[in-house]
């Protein structure tokens, strides 16, 4: 039984510039999952091969067990949403909607019953007779998602249908979305490039980075444990740190990070004594106090403090060693050239891969 | 200083190509058999001559004939060729463009000579229909050139939207692009009839007496017997290409509109 959406080892190539390199990716009936990643990383064009709108050079994608690189769009049955909407300028609200059901050959009647009701699920059936243009960004992004949604297909594709709206009205999609996800039980596609939005959205999200995956996984594991120095970058801040490993101990290696600190960190498998390796440590898992509150303790100074209303960063240095931590603002009042100790704990560190 | 400068210079030039065509039109109310001022009295005669002597009226219905017939013509191929060069599939596009637009600027004797062989070879010499063909071939880049721009201005994403919502190629081109580039076919269309409308140096070669156009007959009058008649064929033709200008004008306006109106305004 193959996964309701399968990409098998699929490549794309644009003359002799490889976007996507030999992808393996099943995506299950249901799932919301978000394709992240900079420009460039390969994941828009993965969607447009998903859309029909190009073809692998290599490999082949199945949908719901049946193979459908070779099919155009218009025989794929997936609903597509632009970032730039792609409404049709020329037809109304109503009009826009009824197309994908008028391609059906769905009667009359029925085409107005399921426009209306459509329209009624986005609290836009006021405005059915107006134009596109007559429309603000966010009532035109909603309508272009019901124009993708009305003609129930089987897949929901979106190509950073956000980005060209403000942060607060982006807000508030993103949970009329992930609303809609739920309520209607689809699947949706989404490529996006900001890892917030990947973050709040999504059941699974897939790194890209230069054509493939550098890590799939559900949110939370993704952002607790990235398995690469470019997830672990891409996705929030983190504090990049390079290490000797000193001894290793029943998977818990010694650091000694340079300026006479060391710290514990969780290793797994595959470390030795006397390795360089990287680690991510999340700002704000470190504890700042004027006693160690952990089983790692660094005597650190405070650098900078910068104000950021709900939180606060604070550079720490130790000679050449220094961390971002990231702390409650009334958690304490930090004068800059104070002496501090940072405090986190062995599984707070996470072991990179390069 | 400057500026007063600039302006009467414009007002010059404004002057020096508006001047013929104001020293032209009041002959053609003149009461006068000879086309030549001042003008003793004011009358309708040569209105009337234009619009019931035989050679006239014949000339006037050709031009409509043949100017409708090169406009179709014109229009179709026109659009055709624009929508053909505009996905980029074919190889070399520039210069097949820049050949689809060479009409425009070769010598029109030189297109006249080589089309009268041509039309010759195929039989279609003095008729309505090489006359026809040979107007589409000089209004086929401006069909061309308008309608390309229409189609520049189409954001391929609405198109790819139709084609994801189930609708085949021919369906978008129906539904969407069409409708979208229509204002740029017609606007081609205007400019395709007002070059036919003036055309003389091919028909010359390539009419025979049963397709003078109005502008052809304006040519050889002048020649052979000269009266006011033409300055009322010369008003005629203004009026006509005005409404042709004004009409195209119109639709660029509403087009630049509506193109302010779908720039996506984020709220």
């Amino acid at each position: 039984m193959r996964p309701f959406i399968q990409f098998e080892s699929v490549s794309k190539a644009f003359g002799s510039l490889t976007v996507v390199n030999s992808l393996d990716l099943a995506i299950e009936k249901g799932e919301f999952i978000s394709l992240l990643g900079p420009s460039g990383s390969g994941k828009t064009t993965i969607l447009m091969m998903l859309a029909g709108f190009e073809r692998p050079t290599q490999g082949a994608i199945y949908l719901d067990g049946k193979r459908i690189d070779h099919l155009p769009p218009y025989r794929r049955q997936m609903g597509v949403v632009f970032q730039n909407y792609a409404l049709f300028p020329h037809m109304s609200v109503a009009e826009n909607v009824a197309f994908p059901l008028e391609m059906q050959r769905v009667p009359r009647a029925e085409i107005t019953e399921r426009v209306e009701r459509a329209l009624d699920m986005v609290k836009l059936k006021q405005l059915k007779d107006r134009r596109p243009s007559q429309l603000s960004g966010g009532q035109q992004q909603r309508i272009a998602l019901t124009r993708a949604l009305v003609f129930e297909p089987s897949v929901i594709l979106m190509d950073e249908p956000l980005g060209a709206l403000d942060k607060q009205l982006r807000e508030h999609m993103q949970l009329e979305i992930r609303d809609l996800h739920k309520r209607l039980g689809l699947t949706i596609v989404f490529v996006t490039h900001d890892q917030a939005e990947a973050l709040t959205m999504s059941d699974r999200i897939a790194v890209f980075n230069a054509g493939r995956i550098e890590q799939i996984d559900d949110p939370e594991v993704i952002y607790d444990t990235p398995r690469t120095r470019f997830v672990a970058e891409f996705i929030g801040e983190t504090n990049l740190i390079e290490a000797k490993v000193a001894s290793v101990d029943n998977q818990v290696a010694r650091l000694s990070l340079g300026a006479g600190l060391s710290a514990r960190a969780h290793a797994g498998n595959g470390l030795s004594a006397g390795q360089t390796a990287s680690f991510s440590l999340r700002p704000e898992r470190i504890r700042l106090g004027a006693a160690p509150g952990g089983s790692n303790a660094l005597d650190m100074t405070i650098t900078d403090c910068i104000y950021h209303g709900d939180h606060m960063r604070v550079q720490l240095t130790r000679d050449e060693f220094s961390l971002v931590a990231r702390c409650e603002r009334l958690a304490g009042n930090w004068a800059v050239g104070a002496p501090v100790v940072a405090s986190f704990d062995p599984s707070d560190c996470t072991v990179l891969t390069q | 200083m400057f500026r007063a400068l600039q302006f009467t210079f414009g007002a010059a030039i404004v002057i020096f190509l508006l001047m013929p065509i104001f020293a032209i039109l009041p002959l053609a109310f003149t009461s006068s058999v000879f086309l030549n001022y001042p003008i003793p009295a004011y009358s309708m005669r040569w209105m009337h001559e234009l619009t019931t002597a035989d050679v006239w009226r014949t000339s006037i219905v050709n031009s409509l004939i043949i100017g409708g017939g090169a406009t179709v013509f014109a229009t179709v191929l026109g659009t055709l060729a624009s929508l053909g060069m505009r996905k980029g599939a074919l190889p070399m596009v520039g210069l097949l463009r820049t050949l689809f637009l060479l009409p425009m600027v070769v010598p029109a004797v030189v297109l006249g000579v080589g089309m009268q062989i041509f039309l010759v070879r195929l039989g279609l010499a003095s008729t309505y229909l090489g006359v026809i063909i040979a107007h589409a071939v000089l209004c086929i880049p401006f069909v061309i050139v308008s309608v390309s721009a229409a189609l520049q201005g189409i954001d391929p994403s609405i198109e790819r939207a139709a084609s994801s919502l189930g609708a085949p190629p021919v369906t978008v081109f129906r539904r969407v692009t069409l409708p979208l580039a229509i204002p740029g076919v017609v606007s081609g269309a205007i400019f395709a009839f007002a070059t036919s409308l003036d055309e003389v140096v091919l028909t010359l070669f390539v009419a025979g007496p049963n397709q003078r156009t109005l502008a052809r007959q304006m040519f050889s009058s002048i020649r052979e017997n000269i009266n006011p008649t033409v300055a009322a064929a010369a008003l005629l033709l203004i009026i006509g290409t005005l409404c042709l200008g004004g009409l195209a004008a119109l639709l660029r306006w509403r087009q630049k509109r509506s193109a302010l109106e779908t720039a996506p305004s984020a709220i």
